[in-house]
């Protein structure tokens, strides 16, 4: 009995030290860049969920090859951005759910990820005698349809960014505006051959998802690479934009947001700030009622809920990949605090009734513990229900709060019934084996 | 010794006059759904220099949304408008710091379609009847050794149906007089308060049940006066710990979750209520037929 439980109390002290190892110091490795994964209320940044329009998809790919290649798209804009840690993720059949943590300027982050992008050529339309046709304020007007040109199968085709090699901003030397310039893989570069020489000297417009960016006129010939302006002035971000979808190429269906969510840094690292404060003044208030109702038992239960508290925070690092701490999640974390609690409380109530009922000190620890055992299994059951269920509801919309809510509640529950069970109880065998205490008033009972 | 089972008829006194009131509040206000469940755009504002709550309002009149909802809070200030697209939000901001002459910090921005807000709603809705159901089939498993499990667990489960009323019913009345609104979170702490609940109540019918197959007393009144005396310890403890983090969050946490904390306060206090001073003591009343008797018991 002794020899199992010194066995235990070295494991114990060995999940300590490792889990201590793993979190201290708490600067470079618990809040370091592999430590805890902050949840987008903490960090701030965004996050959108997106329908993808599958009806007015290419009829020749399928709904899931059109949602992969859109996938593998929105990764590339993402990653060329330079957001730190995205989060890309299909949800059901037709939602794509992005996550951009510390992201300031949401608003053309947006309108990277979302935007079609497609882009092409119009030609100049012209009425029957060849004459340019004009609107009421008498501008150009354009071919709604695409410029076509002959393939190197002979076929036709439609000139469009499917065809770029390569995208990249420039300023131009004159009016020190920002342009985009590109090149064109060799089959886009034969049928901009074509294009360029049957339009010379006349306007050409450059369209992207049917609006137009401008209309130069052509002036040569070309092949391989041309320059986008804008016709209006645009700042460098926007250029940039454009380059990167440019590059990912066109989405293959459109999509809306449906769910969004954006917090501000500042507001994440308020609540960070303040949740620490409540987390310490709570847990302060109830160390100090477990050491003043309970004694020397009460003291074993404060070392217990911060072993507890060191094993929560190491396994939130350790598996930082799949857990996501969040402002309910802390909240989920305090509040688990309390329920470790409960089920030292139930041992404990059970510990002193044995001793009133005359047992002796190790009997009463052994059959408070047998006795409370059922009450705190049973009692954590609902809980376990609760948390499934909310994490099920909070992946159907990418609610990640609730997500955070139920995943901390649930391990936490979970660490709290190992603590109660395994620490309290060997601390508390050692402690009556050792003889330091045997007045039963250190226990919380009057001799 | 304290009496908990003589004086039953007052407990239930206070919980129906409870009740009534939350409910007639459910009736009448009903709930203040938020963007989660009917769609739209809503965001914290926080304006350097500050402005008026007044000229916010008429500014957002003026910008086409005589809808939007707008409330101070502690020097930011929470808006709530219909759904408006991503790129509209960028104008709507610009528009208001020229014509407020004041800097905008967005501290947080929402939008929810009104197509995902229906399927959130009906997530929602699903996500309370599996729980109920989980609940019952928990209910029925716990109390497969009582002497009468149906009758047991239908008592545990007024005393949990008793919980959220009360919660849902504070935040009707919230919702009336300080415009709080009901959002995924809530139903959140709502899943946990019914966890919670049903956690306290078991625990004191499981002590019934060992005092009963002790056979401490024939009397049955006397038997569950005795397991909540004894259980009482641990119902006031694990109450008083959780509420030490619970209040420290509800003062000290951030407004974020505010009304989630809220939403656990209530349930944590209804909880313990319901489980020291209702579920044992309709057992009794049940088990001895005393319906009849309740009304003129208030005469003595």
């Amino acid at each position: 009995m002794k020899k199992k439980n010194v066995g235990l109390l070295i494991f114990i002290l060995a999940l300590v030290g490792l889990a201590l190892w793993s979190i201290v110091p708490l600067n470079t490795k618990l809040l370091g860049p592999d430590g805890l994964t902050l949840g987008l209320d903490l960090k701030g940044g965004s996050q959108l969920l997106y329908k993808a329009d599958l009806s007015s998809k290419d009829p020749s790919v399928t709904d899931e090859e059109a949602m992969s290649s859109v996938m593998d798209k929105i990764q590339r804009r993402v990653n060329e951005y330079g957001a730190a840690e995205p989060v890309i993720q299909r949800q059901g059949s037709d939602r794509i759910l992005v996550q951009l943590p510390g992201v300031e300027d949401i608003t053309e982050a947006i309108k990277l990820i979302g935007q079609t992008a497609r882009l092409d050529f119009r030609e100049q339309k012209l009425d029957e005698n060849g004459e340019p046709v004009l609107d009421e304020e008498g501008n150009w007007v354009f071919e709604d349809e695409p410029a076509k040109a002959e393939g190197r199968d002979g076929e036709q085709r439609e000139l469009t960014g499917e065809y770029l090699k390569l995208a990249r901003t420039d300023i131009d030397p004159y009016s020190a505006s920002p342009l985009v310039v590109f090149e064109w893989d060799s089959e886009g570069a034969y049928l901009f051959e074509q294009i360029t020489g049957r339009n010379l000297q006349k306007p050409l417009a450059i369209s992207l998802d049917d609006e137009m960016i401008s209309a130069p006129i052509v002036q040569s010939i070309i092949r391989d690479r041309g320059q986008i302006e804008f016709n209006r002035p645009v700042a460098m971000a926007e250029a940039e934009t454009l380059a990167i979808q440019l590059n990912s190429g066109a989405l293959d269906v459109p999509l809306v947001i449906i769910d969004q969510r954006d917090v501000d840094a500042s507001l994440g690292a308020d609540s960070v700030n303040k949740s620490i404060l409540a987390a310490e003044i709570g847990v302060i208030l109830l160390l100090l009622f477990m050491l003043v109702y309970y004694r020397l038992p009460g003291l074993v239960a404060c070392l217990s809920l911060a072993i507890y508290g060191v094993f929560l925070l190491a396994i939130f690092n350790f598996f930082s990949a799949y857990l996501t701490l969040t402002l309910p999640g802390i909240a989920a974390f305090i509040l688990s605090l309390g329920m470790a609690v409960d089920a030292n409380v139930l041992i404990f109530e059970r510990l002193k009734e044995e001793l009133r009922a005359g047992r002796t000190l190790g009997a009463a620890v052994e059959s408070g513990f047998d006795r409370a055992w059922t009450a705190i299994r049973d009692s954590n059951i609902t809980t376990f229900i609760a948390c499934i269920i909310l994490f099920w509801l909070g992946g159907t919309f990418g609610a990640f709060m609730v997500r955070g809510f139920a995943l901390t509640l649930f391990v936490g529950v979970a660490m709290s019934m190992f603590t109660a069970i395994v620490i309290t109880r060997t601390f508390l065998r050692l402690v009556v084996a050792s003889r330091l205490a045997t007045n039963p008033v250190a226990y919380g009972v009057r001799a | 010794m304290i009496d908990f089972v003589g004086k039953k008829q007052w407990f239930f006194l206070i919980s129906a006059v409870a009740l009534i009131v939350v409910i007639i509040s459910l009736a009448v206000f009903k709930l203040q759904p938020g963007i989660d469940f009917t769609g739209g755009t809503s965001m914290t504002l926080n304006f350097t220099p500050q402005v008026e709550q007044s000229q916010l309002r008429q500014e957002f009149i003026n910008l086409g949304h005589p809808e939007a909802v707008i409330q101070g809070t502690g020097g930011d200030f929470f808006i709530r408008i219909k759904e408006i697209a991503a790129q509209e939000r960028e104008t709507m901001i610009e528009g208001l710091e020229t014509s407020l002459g004041s800097e905008i910090t967005v501290r947080d921005y929402s939008t929810v379609s009104p197509y995902i807000a229906m399927e959130t709603a009906r997530n929602a809705g699903i996500a309370v009847i599996i729980a109920a159901l989980a609940m019952l089939f928990y209910i029925a498993w716990a109390f497969r050794r009582m002497p009468k499990p149906l009758r047991w667990g239908t008592c545990a489960i007024i005393a949990l149906v008793h919980n959220v009323l009360i919660v849902v019913g504070v935040f009707s009345i919230l919702g009336r007089v300080a415009n709080v609104e009901v959002d995924a979170m809530f139903i959140t702490g709502v899943l946990t308060v019914v966890g919670y609940s049903i956690n306290n109540t078991v625990v004191v019918f499981d002590r019934i049940r060992e005092n009963m197959s002790k056979g401490i007393s024939p009397d049955f009144a006397v038997t569950v006066n005795c397991s909540l005396l004894e259980t009482l310890a641990r119902s006031l403890n694990t109450t008083l710990t959780t509420l030490c983090v619970i209040l420290a969050l509800l003062l000290f946490g951030g407004a974020t979750i505010h009304h989630f904390i809220l939403v656990l306060f209530i349930g944590l206090l209804a909880g313990t209520y319901s489980s020291m001073c209702i579920a044992g003591q309709l057992l009794i009343v049940w088990e001895k037929r005393e319906w009849g008797k309740l009304l003129p018991s208030f005469a003595k």
